[in-house]
């Protein structure tokens, strides 16, 4: 069998209160990636629509889009694995395609979050985890992930002001992305200053600036059989490692609480796939819904040993122009993180850098890039690699 | 008229809001009540379950036996929450917490007389029932 290739990316803006219903917040990834890839409708076999459920009211949105986006009769279904769902959806793409039962399939992603409170989509995300015996404890995104960081800090001596950093960088670049939600400058101070929102504790010890915002977006990613995507494509992306993986959902079930253990077999697979290792990574786009979140995937990818994730952030190694850029795109923490549609933003990202086609944050020719992308508190992982 | 299907609901007790009222493991709410914390144990294979379960996934046995989650387990990680999700606002400010007991590890959250500046990773706490301001039950965590 050939290769599996993207021959078109595409992304709404991420906004806070999107006006318009989700079918038209589809639309937009949708139609940035049609444009980018210039096909017809008529040329995609089939589509996966990734969401997490409950923000909106639609039941079973993939028919409601496929109609909406103009593919129908092709086959369309719902897939969710919370926030790494169109990362999921392409791991089924990818699948379909190599299988030979599709040619082209697109992966469209979603979320319109501001349907509901901020409380409520608190509410939302501690369902996703483990409803009979957690979530009656009253916890939630912020909060899970704050246990994660406060075990690092005691394993490794991190601490609040090592994740400071991490949303520096992020904010530095989310200046320069006009699709973020938030492109306002963040400085170290700011964390330090009881005027500045960035400062106020929300789970210890996280504080606002440590934490991503809810947004509403959409992405879509085409995936192509390796001779569509040699007709249809210029400068084809070729997928070449995937991986994914599962773990307990309550906590109680775990061993690692410095680390997700499905973003280190999610790497491992996809490394093996790939026949790379994490020094051959250009350029690598991880799920840093919190700060915390994008220091352990320094970690749990190989790009620094275990409890060493701070120093490639204060030696900026992580930065555009070191060793190893990491979410030179704002990450989650500047772009939001509107939740269906974060796993093919982050794809986007990548398949630009590979391209050239970055502008203000292209990395320096970047041949292998790569995606991680976690569901739920380290429920879900995957990671894909990416290549020219 | 049909009669009435009678329905064990215990579970809806349990925790500040609680989002299932029937399980096959309603039995740990009564145990609550009457001051134990109860986690299961397969009489098959001997896996040692918390939370507890009514099957297990190690033999596909379903014949279960209660044990009481006693003695000190050592506090894996905290955190203390300043927002809280909608339904746990009254409940601010509360930490929760993840005890190891070596053979199981127990999710709650840390007893409200606990002063954060006295928790530590690490520390050795033992699990207690507790009523909620709103009458529900749950469990806590208390310095050994």
């Amino acid at each position: 069998m050939g290769k599996v290739g993207i021959i078109g990316v595409g992304q709404s803006a991420f906004v806070r209160g999107y006006p318009g219903s989700i079918r038209e917040l589809a639309f937009e990834g949708f139609k940035e990636a049609m444009q980018d890839a210039q096909i017809s409708n008529k040329d995609i076999d089939a589509s996966i629509i990734c969401s997490a459920p409950e923000y909106d009211k639609q039941r079973s949105p993939a028919g409601v889009f496929a109609e909406y986006l103009g593919l129908t009769p092709q086959p369309t279904c719902y897939l969710e694995s919370l926030c790494s769902s169109s990362s999921m959806g392409l791991r089924f793409a990818y699948s379909l395609v190599k299988s030979g039962l599709h040619d082209v399939v697109a992966v469209v992603g979603f979320q319109k979050m501001s349907e509901i409170s901020s409380a409520e989509s608190q509410e939302r995300m501690g369902r996703g985890a483990d409803i009979q015996w957690e979530s009656t404890f009253g916890t939630m995104m912020p909060a899970y992930y704050a246990m994660y960081a406060k075990r690092h800090m005691a394993e490794y001596g991190t601490t609040p002001e090592d994740l400071a950093l991490i949303r520096v960088k992020a904010a530095t670049y989310g200046q320069l992305n006009e699709k973020a939600v938030y492109r306002k400058p963040v400085t170290f101070e700011m964390f330090s200053d009881p005027n500045s929102p960035m400062s106020n504790p929300v789970a210890s010890p996280l504080r606002v600036g440590d934490c991503c915002a809810n947004a509403d977006g959409s992405s879509c990613i085409l995936v192509a059989s390796e001779e569509r995507a040699k007709a249809f494509s210029k400068k084809p992306v070729w997928i070449l490692g995937l991986g994914s993986a599962s773990t307990a959902v309550n906590l109680a079930g775990r061993d690692l609480f410095s680390g997700l253990t499905v973003a280190k077999e999610s790497a491992a697979q996809a490394y093996k796939m790939a026949g790379i290792t994490a020094k051959d990574v250009d350029v690598a786009e991880v799920h840093d819904c919190f700060t915390i979140a994008e220091m352990m995937a320094y970690e749990n990818l190989g790009f620094a040993k275990p409890g060493e994730g701070k120093e490639l952030i204060k030696g900026k190694e992580t930065y555009k122009e070191g060793s190893i850029p990491v979410n030179v795109d704002g990450g989650l923490l500047s772009k939001g993180h509107p939740i269906g549609a974060t796993g093919g933003s982050q794809i986007r990202t990548i398949v630009l850098q590979l391209r050239g086609e970055a502008g203000d944050i292209q990395v320096k020719d970047p041949e292998i890039g790569l995606v991680h992308n976690i569901g739920g508190v380290g429920l879900y992982g995957n990671v894909s690699i990416l290549g020219r | 008229m049909g009669k009435k299907r009678e329905v064990d609901d215990r579970f809806k007790k349990f925790g500040t809001v609680s989002f299932t009222a029937i399980t096959k493991v309603n039995d740990f709410v009564s145990q609550l009540e009457e001051g134990k914390v109860m986690g299961t144990r397969c009489k098959e294979c001997d896996a040692v379950y918390f939370p507890p379960r009514s099957d297990c996934a190690k033999c596909l046995s379903s014949d279960m036996e209660w044990f009481e989650v006693a003695g000190k387990g050592k506090l894996v990680s905290y955190s203390k929450l300043e927002y809280a999700p909608i339904g746990f606002g009254d409940d601010l400010p509360y930490a929760i917490a993840l005890l190891d007991y070596g053979d199981y590890k127990v999710f709650g959250r840390i007893a409200d007389e606990v002063p954060e500046e006295e928790i530590q990773v690490g520390m050795e706490m033992t699990t207690r029932p507790n009523t909620l301001s709103n009458g529900q039950l749950n469990f806590v965590f208390q310095k050994a």
